[in-house]
């Protein structure tokens, strides 16, 4: 079977396909979102300890989940788009760089909003809370990179080793903020320490984490046509599509 | 190639020896910003001694930081880096060469001057040796990492704060690590551990960074 892999990395291919694809991610991250929240909100019982306010981890902990897992989709478009040196992988990168500084930033306030209330104050030098804060400078860092940059090929390229270089550091930087707090203050309040969460609460969870990627998809995906139509302004098939549009 | 490495080591050192004054503002710059500190928060000896690690630490980490827009910015001016580029010494080389020799003039003499600022600090006296040998470890790591944001920002326009978004993020493990040994060390505890780290940073430093680094050049002088 002969199998064109590189069909859609062409930017003028996969403009029309991601617009066919994004309203379908949208639509299951509108109703994945709807039936998480009603799980999280209606459905999982109140937490003996915590009381109603643990209810804003069904927010929180995907978002968290998917800033750092959009890092990574991120680092492997950037380094696809390095190695193969096609341009709609550099595209991709840059369109997920700002949902996951989104996603980042969701995490860390929805995480002092919880955190008022639970330890009573809005922050914490928390192993998480930090690492989780330095992802996010790394996202304003390959954004802000990318956006000095005028020709958009070195933005994509200068980007990659960026990201690559990130992603080898996330890692080192989790674990050595990890062993900082606990040589500092012992055993302080952490995250994942849930004792044997209840099966809805766990249920809720998942679904809301499945609607923030369905979001991310369809986010990345409608932010890279914007891109693509920026980059290829001068091609005839750009010109031909803005002109069906009016 | 080992003669490259040396003569590129030589060349930047005689170049740093003739324009001695952008060595010394570096270094200028890291002790007054450390002389600010007891300024800043008022001349307790008991809180100067808990902070001084942290601010020595990251003192450096500025300082570092600042000499790192001249690595390549006269070289890529003047065309030299070009030639770089085209010589048949594997870039990698080159770029270690650059690096060291960063190090011996902007991260040295910061290790070397250290000690003195600490006893403004009051910090005790067994731990200075533990602050250098801290340091010693710990600003190759800066330049290494340092020269990656330095090689992308090259020519772009606002480099120099662009290269602080970039390198300061990951220069944090090294700061935690750095100013945590003298922190162990103040406790009373063992300091192998962080000593051992700081230098696994190093080797993982020196074998990936000139990698990304020679990548990031070639990308920027396209």
């Amino acid at each position: 079977m002969n199998v064109n892999w590189f069909k859609y990395s062409s930017p003028q291919t996969f403009f029309p396909l991601a617009g066919a694809l994004a309203p379908w991610f949208l639509s299951a991250a509108l109703l994945l979102g709807a039936v998480g929240l009603y799980l999280g909100f209606f459905v999982a019982p109140t937490d003996a300890q915590q009381g109603e306010a643990y209810r804003i981890i069904f927010i929180h902990v995907p978002a968290a989940w998917m800033s750092m897992f959009l890092y990574v989709v991120m680092a492997f478009w950037a380094g696809v788009g390095l190695v193969l040196n096609t341009r709609l992988s550099g595209m991709m990168a840059s369109a997920v760089a700002p949902t996951g500084a989104l996603f980042s930033f969701i995490a860390l306030w929805t995480g002092s909003l919880r955190g008022k209330p639970t330890w009573g104050t809005w922050w914490v030098w928390d192993a998480r809370l930090t690492s989780e804060l330095i992802l996010l400078f790394l996202y304003f860092g390959f954004m802000a990179l990318q956006a000095a940059i005028d020709d958009p090929r070195r933005a994509d390229k200068a980007g990659a080793v960026l990201a690559l270089v990130g992603v080898i550091n996330v890692p080192i930087i989790y674990f050595s903020v990890q062993w900082w707090n606990t040589l500092h203050q012992g055993a302080s309040v952490s995250l994942k320490s849930a004792p044997t969460m209840a099966a809805t609460m766990f249920a809720g969870m998942i679904v809301m984490a499945l609607g923030f990627w369905m979001y991310s998809i369809a986010a990345a995906l409608l932010r890279v046509r914007c891109i693509i139509l920026e980059r290829e302004r001068h091609a005839d098939w750009v010109a031909q599509y803005v002109r069906t549009l009016k | 190639m080992l003669t490259a490495l040396r003569c590129v080591i030589y060349r930047d050192l005689l170049l740093a020896v003739r324009r001695r004054a952008d060595v010394a503002t570096a270094l200028l710059f890291f002790v007054i910003v450390v002389s600010l500190f007891p300024l800043g928060v008022g001349p307790e000896a008991n809180l100067l001694r808990t902070i001084a690690p942290g601010v020595i630490w990251v003192a450096a980490l500025l300082a570092s930081m600042l000499s790192l827009g001249r690595m390549f910015s006269a070289d890529h001016a003047d065309g030299t880096l070009e030639q770089m580029l085209l010589s048949a010494t594997p870039l990698g080389v080159i770029v270690v060469a650059k690096v060291i020799a960063h190090w011996l003039v902007a991260g040295l003499p910061l290790v070397l001057i250290a000690p003195v600022l600490a006893l403004q600090f009051d910090l005790p006296q067994p731990l200075l040796g533990v602050l250098t040998l801290s340091l010693l470890l710990g600003t190759p790591v800066l330049s290494l990492v340092g020269a990656i944001g330095a090689a992308l920002t090259l020519g772009l326009r606002g480099g120099g704060v662009l290269v602080s978004l970039l390198v300061l993020p990951l220069y944090v493990p090294v700061l935690i690590i750095g100013a945590g040994t003298v922190d162990m060390a103040a406790a009373g505890l063992g300091v192998e551990a962080h000593f051992l780290l700081l230098a696994a940073f190093l080797v993982f430093a020196g074998v990936f960074a000139p990698w990304a680094i020679a990548a990031a050049l070639r990308i920027s002088a396209e």
